[in-house]
Order: structure tokens, then C-alpha cells, then sequence
């Protein structure tokens, strides 16, 4: 072990025990401080830089055919941690031809932001990677039932984003051709 | 009835019945307040007879400091509403009070009765005789800071001084009573 | 009764006091603007600058300016204070509880009237100084009048019927006593060197030393250690950082204002400013030269009115430089502890005091005996 070296606090000298000379660095920098560019965001004119990862709203998203990618597993519901999630499962509707493979669709999905604690946890359990948290930042609103965002509102806020599977497709294909699985 | 003589009993209203209220008041912290009315009352009443430098001097020195000094420790030993089992100390306080009111208005009488002092005013030109005063300096009596500091520093050097080594002694024996009741109450 | 002649006096003498209110509240309520912007920009932020008036705002590039330096805040504040919702905690002792508020304000708006801010030539030659009563004894007012405004901290501390006002209103009251001695013993060295001996004026007057500095030195260079004692103290009586012990809201809260809130809060809020600008103001007559140019130089503006407004301008700007200082040194240095607050009022600034005393009574006499011209 390390032998403890004490050390001794020097005793301070007078113009130290005045506080004046402390004092005036103090000021000096404070002034300084004053003409340095100020750090300020003008926030409803300039908006943050939203870094890639960020997990912001929590949104449900369409492939790039423009098709509804949930089949209400209810995976997310049941391991979202603050139960903000509540997916009513229904079958896809009988007009869009090319998904009746699909055995499910949510007929309602709602997220209560005043419940979302945004960890990401749908996002990461979502075998479809239908939903996703994106970087809307601001929900705000003036009646609790407002802050629910319900099926309509999260395709509105998700949109599109690439798909790299097209999973079904590739399943019906499979089918299609006689060898699946 | 001119504005002053209308002021003048305003004024004089607010000292006396500050200071009747300052008797009165159960808790010592309204108390305190009412004897700040009074001075200030009183300080008013200076202000009236233009002694301006002695009104200034009890507003800093009474209302400014003392009280302030009273204030502190009241709150620092933090003295409740007087309760009632203090009747020995109200009929001995009701006595000392009869006697001192007593003996005020004998003095009263007595001066008045010796100088006529109210009557013609004889006695105020004794007070403020200016020859003797002033010892021939071409300073005026007046109310004004400069002539209290000359009559302090001449004529009234000697009561000056005594008074301040009286004050002096005071504080040398609070610091001696302080000292061993610590000392003590450490030990 | 009253004759025509005695109104006329008593309705110029109240449109000055109105006048001279109106200035200092609004140099107090812009006060509360600087101290925001100041803090801010020493934090490296911008401070308030959102409040706009509907029109001045539409004014080209003169309303965005104004807009983000703020200047519209201190009146959005104020109306925020009228309009809250008065609440009054069941605790208190109500009549104290709406005296104390009154009682802080009074005395802060008072010593105004004894504080000249400037100076202008009558027809006779002789110099009239600009001043609501002109006293021969008009520091000893100020230091009177400003010394009862503690009393509406105790009295706040003590009605609020709270630990925490209590705890403040106890600190204030040992906090002036402590500092109004060292005050008024830094101040005789100044009133000693001012009054020449022989002279038939009495100079406890502020007018007084403000001439004698005019075309001579500023007093904080003769008498620096009175200047610094005299500041520290000032800081002490305006309860500022590092000495704003009633208030101090990390430990206390919120001090003696814990339960106050809405206009009450306001009024002893604008309190502390008009402390701050008066005490500014007392600072730069006994030390800085008044209404007076730089040190050893004659006024270069003339002696017309022009000159007087020039003057008063002068002594404003170095009021407010002093205002500056007192925020510069809020956002900068952390607050004393109680038991230090009392320690450096009792054991440093009491003996310096005295002993900077002593020195100048033998100077002046030194200099008295030998027959030098004082400068």
C-alpha cells in the first residue's frame, strides 16, 4: 500500500485573507464571461440538432409500397413498461388485395404520451420494425384525451421509411412458389 | 390653530399613545413596534422645535439601532405573550409606576413654580444664553450640528466624557457577566 | 389661512416628488432588468428579450432592438405582479403581515428627498442645488431613514409565523446593527477631511462634499479605505450578495418573502432596487465626485442650464456604473455564511474603521497645524 503523504495546507498570506485579490479575479472573469458568444437557442424560431439515434415520439411507420407494416402481435403492448400502449387486433381490411397473406392488422392502436416514458422498448421488440421512435420531440396539448395519439395520428407522424426485408413479400413469394419454409 | 399647532398634536398623539399601547400589549414584538411609533412620535415633535440633528439622532440611534438590538433579542430568545401569573410583579410594577408618575409631577410643579418657566419664557434664555455658550466665538447658537459639537467640546466636555466612561464601563461589565456565564455553561 | 403663494409652493414641491419618485422606480424597476441581462450574459445567455409593445415593436430596426434588450420586461413584470391572485397564508398575523411590506418601502423611498442630483446658477450668481430638501444634516437622514427599513424584514420574518422568514428576519436585525456601526465610522473621515476648520457651513450635507471634490480630487482616491468600508457596508444594508443573509434561497428558502407573494412580494422586490439605486447614488456624492467631471479637471461643460443637464447626466451615468458593480458582484462572488457575515462586520470592518478614523483625525490635524493648503 501507498504510504499517505499528508499535506499541509499553506496558511494564507495577507492580501489572501483580505479577499480583495480573490475578489478581483472573480470580477475579471465574470466580465469576461459577458462578451463570449452567448450558447442561447431561440427555440420556437431555431430549432435543435436532432442526432440520428435519438428516440423522440414513438410512431408507427408504412413500407415503401405505402402498406400498413403492424399485424398487431401486441408484442410492444405487453412489454411497454408504463402500459401507454393499447393495440385493438383486427383482420386487414378486404380491399387491399395484395396483404390478405397477412393474417392480422391493429383496427386501433393508440399510444398515451402522458404514460410513454420513450425508452425504446416497442421499438426494439417490433418483429415487423413497424414502429419506431423518430425525432418529434414536442406533443404537447390541452385535454389528456388529446396527448392519446391514436392510429390515424401515428401513421401521420411515422410516414415511410425504407425497408430493407419486405418480409411478407418474400413469404408470399415463397408460398407462391411452393416452398415454404 | 396654525398647520404646526395641528402637527404638533398629531404628533404628540402618536408618542403618547405609542407608548400607551407599548405598555399595553401583551407580546413583546407589537410592543417593540408600539415604542417605534413613540420615538419616531417623539422625533417628529424635534423636527417641530427645527432640532433637526437631534431628531435625526433618535431615529438612528433609538428607533434605528436599540430597537433593532430589542427586536433581535426578542426574536433570539423568542419571548412569547406575557402570561398570568405575574400579579406580585404587576402590583409591585403598578406601585414603582404610581411613584414615578408621582414624582414627575412634582418636579414638574416645582420647576414651573420656581422659574416660571412656561409663563414668560425667562428660562429658555437662561438655557440658550449665547455669550456664555459660545465663549465669544463668532458661532451662533442654533439647532445645527456645527453648535452641538462646540458646546459638547467645551462648555459640556466634562459631562461628555463622563458619560462616555460610563457607557465604557457598562460594556466592560456585560463582557465580564457574558464571559463567566459561557465559561460555565461550557464547562 | 393658506394663501395662493403656499399652494403654488406645495404644488411645485409635490410635482418634484412625484418626478423624483418616478425616476427612482423606474431606475429600480430597470434595475431588475439589468440584473437579468447581466446575469445572463455573464452565463453566457441572452436574458429576457420576448416582450414587445404592439407598435413600438413594428418600428423597423429600432423595435427589435429595444425588443431584445428587453426594455418592455420591467412592464410585463409589474402587471404580473397586479394581477396575480393575492394569497394570504392562514398562519400569519395579518396586520403585520400587509404592514411590513409598506414599512420596507417607505424608507427606501424617504431618503430620496434629501439626494441631490445636481446643480445650476441662479441669477444672482449663487449655486441652487437640485434636491427636495436641501438639510444640513443629510447623510445622517439617509443613514436614519434607511436604517428603519429593516423593520419591514423583521417584520415580515416575524409575522409570516414561518421558521424560515423567522430565521431571515432574526439574521437581518444582527446583520444591521452589525454594519451600520462600520458605516458610520467610515463616513466622519470624509465629513472631517471636507469641513475645513473656520468655515461657518455645516458639511454634514451631501451638497457640501459634492463641492468640495468639484475641480479637486474624487474622495475615493484620498480616502480609500472609507470607500471600501463604506461599500462592503452598503452591500450589507441593501442585503446583497455575498450579505443577503435575510433572503438567502438556498438555505432559507426565500427568506423573510417565503410567504409572500403577488403585489407584496412586488413592493418589497422594488424595495431592494431603490436601495440599490439610492445607495448608488450616496456612493458616487461622497466618493466619486457627484455631478462633478473626472478628478483635478474643471467641469468642461458651461455653467448654463445646459451644464446643469450635462451634470445631472454625468452623475446619473456613475450611478449607474455603480449599479453595475453591485450586480457584477452578485453574479460573481457566493454568499457569506451567517457566523462569517458577523465575524467580518465585528472583528475586521469595525477596527479598520476606527483605526482609518484615528489616522485621519491626525492627518487633518497634521495638516491643519503645518498650515498646507488642503487640495
Amino acid at each position: 500500500m501507498p504510504k499517505t503523504v499528508v499535506l499541509e495546507r499553506k496558511p494564507l498570506s495577507i492580501s489572501e485573507r483580505t479577499y480583495l485579490p480573490q475578489i478581483a479575479t472573480g470580477l475579471k472573469t465574470t466580465f469576461t464571461n459577458m462578451f463570449k458568444p452567448k450558447v442561447t437557442l431561440q427555440y420556437p424560431e431555431e430549432k435543435p440538432r436532432i442526432p440520428n439515434n435519438y428516440r423522440g415520439v414513438p410512431t408507427l411507420v408504412k413500407d415503401p409500397n405505402g402498406r400498413e407494416k403492424c399485424v398487431s402481435c401486441q408484442l410492444c403492448e405487453f412489454v411497454c413498461p408504463p402500459k401507454a400502449i393499447r393495440i385493438t387486433p383486427g383482420s386487414v381490411p378486404e380491399d387491399e388485395e395484395d396483404r390478405h397473406h397477412v393474417e392480422k392488422a391493429p383496427e386501433e392502436f393508440e399510444i398515451n404520451m402522458l404514460r410513454c416514458i420513450y425508452c425504446g422498448y416497442c421499438q426494439e421488440v417490433c418483429p415487423e420494425e413497424a414502429i419506431f421512435l423518430q425525432e418529434e420531440y414536442s406533443s404537447s396539448g390541452y385535454s389528456r384525451e388529446e396527448m392519446v395519439n391514436d392510429k390515424a395520428k401515428l401513421y401521420e407522424l411515422g410516414g415511410t421509411l425504407p425497408d430493407q426485408h419486405y418480409k411478407w413479400d418474400k413469404k408470399k413469394q415463397a408460398e407462391d412458389e411452393g416452398n415454404s419454409h | 390653530m396654525s398647520t404646526v399647532d395641528i402637527l404638533f398634536y398629531f404628533f404628540a398623539l402618536l408618542a403618547l399613545g405609542g407608548g400607551m399601547l407599548m405598555i399595553c400589549s401583551k407580546h413583546p414584538v407589537p410592543a417593540a413596534m408600539f415604542m417605534i411609533v413613540s420615538l419616531v412620535g417623539v422625533a417628529a415633535l424635534f423636527v417641530l422645535l427645527e432640532a433637526f440633528f437631534l431628531a435625526v439622532l433618535q431615529i438612528l440611534v433609538y428607533a434605528g439601532a436599540v430597537m433593532v438590538l430589542f427586536l433581535f433579542i426578542i426574536m433570539l430568545l423568542d419571548v412569547g405573550p406575557e402570561g398570568g401569573k405575574a400579579s406580585r410583579m404587576k402590583l409591585i410594577s403598578g406601585f414603582a409606576g404610581a411613584f414615578f408618575t408621582a414624582l414627575l409631577v412634582v418636579v414638574f410643579l416645582i420647576m414651573v413654580q420656581s422659574s416660571g418657566w412656561i409663563n414668560n419664557g425667562e428660562g429658555w434664555s437662561e438655557i440658550s444664553d449665547t455669550n456664555e455658550f459660545t465663549n465669544g466665538s463668532n458661532l451662533i447658537f442654533s439647532a445645527s450640528v456645527k453648535s452641538f459639537g462646540y458646546g459638547l467640546l467645551t462648555k459640556y466636555m466634562l459631562p461628555l466624557q463622563i458619560s462616555g466612561f460610563l457607557l465604557l464601563a457598562a460594556m466592560v461589565g456585560v463582557i465580564v457577566l457574558s464571559k463567566k456565564a459561557s465559561e460555565e455553561g461550557s464547562n | 389661512m393658506i394663501d395662493f403663494e403656499t399652494i403654488q409652493v406645495v404644488a411645485i414641491k409635490l410635482t418634484f416628488a412625484f418626478l423624483m419618485v418616478g425616476a427612482v422606480m423606474t431606475m429600480a424597476g430597470y434595475s431588475v432588468l439589468a440584473e437579468r441581462k447581466v446575469s445572463a450574459w455573464m452565463q453566457g445567455r441572452v436574458g429576457p428579450n420576448r416582450t414587445v409593445l404592439p407598435l413600438v415593436g413594428s418600428v423597423p430596426v429600432i423595435g427589435r432592438f429595444l425588443q431584445g434588450l428587453g426594455i418592455f420586461q420591467p412592464l410585463a413584470d409589474g402587471l404580473k405582479f397586479l394581477f396575480k391572485e393575492e394569497i394570504v397564508p392562514g398562519h400569519v398575523n395579518k396586520l403585520y403581515y400587509y404592514l411590513a411590506p409598506i414599512v420596507a418601502l417607505v424608507p427606501a423611498l424617504t431618503t430620496m428627498t434629501v439626494l441631490p442630483f445636481g446643480e445650476f446658477t441662479n441669477a444672482d450668481g449663487n449655486f441652487v442645488p437640485l434636491i427636495l430638501a436641501d438639510l444640513d444634516i443629510g447623510i445622517l437622514f439617509i443613514l436614519a431613514v434607511s436604517s428603519l427599513g429593516v423593520y419591514g424584514i423583521v417584520l415580515a420574518g416575524w409575522s409570516s409565523n414561518s421558521k424560515y422568514p423567522f430565521l431571515g428576519g432574526i439574521r437581518s436585525s444582527a446583520q444591521m446593527i452589525s454594519y451600520e456601526l462600520a458605516m458610520g465610522l467610515s463616513l466622519l473621515p470624509v465629513f472631517l477631511w471636507v469641513s475645513e476648520p473656520g468655515s461657518s457651513v455645516s458639511s454634514l450635507s451631501l451638497v457640501e462634499i459634492v463641492r468640495a471634490q468639484n475641480s479637486s480630487t474624487w474622495l475615493l482616491l484620498i480616502q480609500p479605505v472609507s470607500a471600501l468600508i463604506f461599500l462592503i457596508a452598503l452591500f450589507a444594508e441593501t442585503n446583497r450578495l455575498p450579505f443577503d443573509m435575510p433572503e438567502s434561497e438556498t438555505d432559507l428558502v426565500g427568506g423573510f418573502h417565503t410567504e409572500y407573494g403577488s403585489f407584496k412580494f412586488g413592493i418589497f422586490f422594488v424595495a431592494e432596487y431603490a436601495h440599490i439605486v439610492i445607495g448608488s447614488a450616496i456612493f458616487t456624492l461622497l466618493f466619486l465626485g457627484g455631478w462633478n467631471f473626472l478628478p483635478w479637471l474643471d467641469n468642461p461643460w458651461p455653467s448654463s442650464w445646459i451644464g446643469t443637464l450635462i451634470g445631472t447626466v454625468w452623475f446619473l451615468t456613475k450611478t449607474i456604473g455603480l449599479i453595475f458593480f453591485f450586480i457584477w458582484i452578485r453574479w460573481t462572488l457566493p454568499r457569506f455564511r451567517y457566523d462569517q457575515v458577523m465575524n467580518l462586520g465585528w472583528t475586521k470592518l469595525l477596527p479598520l474603521a476606527l483605526a482609518n478614523l484615528v489616522f485621519y483625525i491626525l492627518l487633518v490635524t497634521w495638516l491643519d497645524q503645518s498650515n498646507f493648503n488642503l487640495p
